[in-house]
């Protein structure tokens, strides 16, 4: 019975790094896609002070966005604005502001995953810091219209940040789809 | 079996395009921010969603907390000697003003008795600890660790043990959110210690000093003056320390002098704050000659206060 032959368009840059093209991967365990969720929930409420505030990326929107690009029949702008709500929960703003940009990343993720697909990681997260860009800016825009005062260009740091972890978190949920090294062997 | 990722073909699409989607749920947020900003329905939901999400915040500020229990255990014993002595120190040099103020507060009260002037209610206090601050760049608020179940009420001044630091914006049962005075929306009375003049002091946001916002030009203010909190209003208490003015720009042409001012309280760093009830049970606020005209006229919009 044939799993899918699913074809990843991602370099090879090491024994450590992202699936090569001939590689055959299992398919994604939707519990795994719900923990990497929640796990990312969870790095974004951690209580941090001072610099590690203002440094800190958007670890949910990073997975979010992966799981968009790589996996769109689970998740989709539903499921990211849903994820939204409870971030928005969490962080106790206003209701609604999270949600609005995860679903608007959603989309992004929706309309432009092909093209991300193609490019090798470290390019790949050159388009990503634009997608996170935009989803600081829509949280901004939201608070804006609230009345908040401008932030300053450090705002822009954890989107950025987030980009750069891009390659780092890619990997690491693609881990449990590659086969055991054995397996690959035969 | 699954359907090839690369290029479906359309009739694989499953329920409305994501264009669709995106414009459903964005609708649907944009309804979901107005009802929470201007009408508050959904206080009941974040309060249920909160409770659950409770004990995975506590899990979390515990590795934090470890760390810092076992760095400071080892590091604490000469530390807490010489910060003992000097709390000792500071308690005996208090001394002559706490035993003069139980003599103070009977003398107040038979003066008023005899004034016949409504007896002030005394405020009941409520020590809390400060969990972590509030994760947003635009506001100032901290979490604290009591909420409704240790009788924590909503719009509680909060002290430390050199001033006011904000009031209790929302309780939770386990928790509690205080916004600082330092926040953009919040203001607090407060009266000059020295010339009794009375204003309100507006917070100003990250980074940038709460002012004194509408007084005139001609009011006794001087650098350096320090502002108690006056009593109105029956938020905070009068006589705590809030501020002292360290900038005073009185410029002809305008119309209000622009006057910059340092909280006392240590805002960003305190650890240890106190929760005060109510102060006192005001009347209620007397009808203005506005709102009789417009009742009488019927009940129009004009004459309704929010």
């Amino acid at each position: 019975m044939c799993k899918g032959r699913v074809v990843r368009v991602l370099p090879h840059v090491g024994s450590f790094g992202p699936a090569s093209p001939e590689e055959i991967l299992r398919p994604a365990r939707p519990w795994f896609v719900l923990l990497s969720l929640l796990i990312g929930l969870l790095a974004n409420l951690a209580p941090v002070s001072g610099v590690a505030m203002t440094w800190r990326p958007d670890f949910l929107a990073l997975v979010l966005l992966y799981w968009c690009i790589q996996e769109p029949r689970y998740v989709g702008v539903g499921t990211a604005w849903v994820v939204g709500l409870l971030m928005d929960v969490g962080d106790a703003t206003v209701f609604g502001q999270h949600a609005l940009a995860y679903a608007v990343l959603a989309y992004g993720a929706e309309y432009f995953r092909r093209r991300v697909l193609r490019f090798p990681l470290w390019q790949q997260a050159v388009q990503v810091a634009a997608l996170l860009v935009l989803c600081a800016l829509i949280v901004l825009l939201v608070r804006f219209v609230g009345g908040a005062p401008p932030p300053g260009w450090r705002y822009l740091a954890s989107p950025l940040v987030g980009a750069l972890l891009w390659p780092l978190v890619s990997v690491l949920l693609q881990t449990p789809q590659r086969p055991s090294r054995s397996g690959s062997r035969r | 079996m699954r359907p090839i990722t690369v290029d479906p073909p359309a009739f694989f699409n499953r329920g409305p395009s994501p264009l669709a989607r995106l414009a459903f749920f964005g609708i649907l947020s944009l309804a979901l921010l107005f009802a929470d900003t201007r009408y508050r329905y959904l206080e009941n939901v974040r309060q249920t969603v909160a409770i659950a999400l409770y004990p995975l915040q506590r899990a979390l500020e515990m590795p934090g907390a470890a760390f810092a229990y076992v760095s400071g255990y080892f590091g604490a014993n000469r530390r807490m000697a010489d910060e003992n002595a000097t709390l000792r120190q500071e308690l005996v040099a208090r001394a002559p003003a706490t035993q003069g103020y139980v003599r103070e507060q009977g003398e107040n009260a038979r003066l008023r008795a005899l004034l016949d002037v409504r007896t002030q209610y005394a405020p009941t206090a409520i020590a809390v600890q400060v969990l972590y601050a509030g994760r947003d760049p635009f506001t100032q608020k901290v979490f604290v660790d009591k909420g409704t179940s240790a009788g924590v009420q909503a719009g509680a001044g909060v002290i430390d043990e050199n001033g006011v630091v904000g009031q209790v914006t929302r309780v939770f049962p386990y928790m509690s959110e205080v916004t600082l005075l330092t926040d953009r929306d919040q203001a607090v009375p407060v009266q000059v210690e020295r010339s009794g003049a009375r204003s309100v002091l507006f917070g100003n946001g990250t980074g940038r000093s709460p002012e004194l916002r509408f007084t005139s030009p001609s009011a006794d203010l001087r650098v350096g003056d320090r502002l108690v909190t006056s009593g109105l209003d029956g938020t905070y208490p009068p006589g705590l320390a809030v501020a002292r003015i360290v900038d005073v720009e009185r410029d002809s042409g305008q119309m209000f002098a622009r006057i910059f001012c340092k909280p006392l309280a240590g805002i960003d760093h305190s650890e240890f704050l106190l929760v005060l009830s109510q102060s006192s049970a005001l009347p209620a606020r007397p009808e203005e000659p506005g709102d009789a005209d417009a009742l009488k006229k019927g009940g129009r919009a004009r004459g309704r206060r929010g």
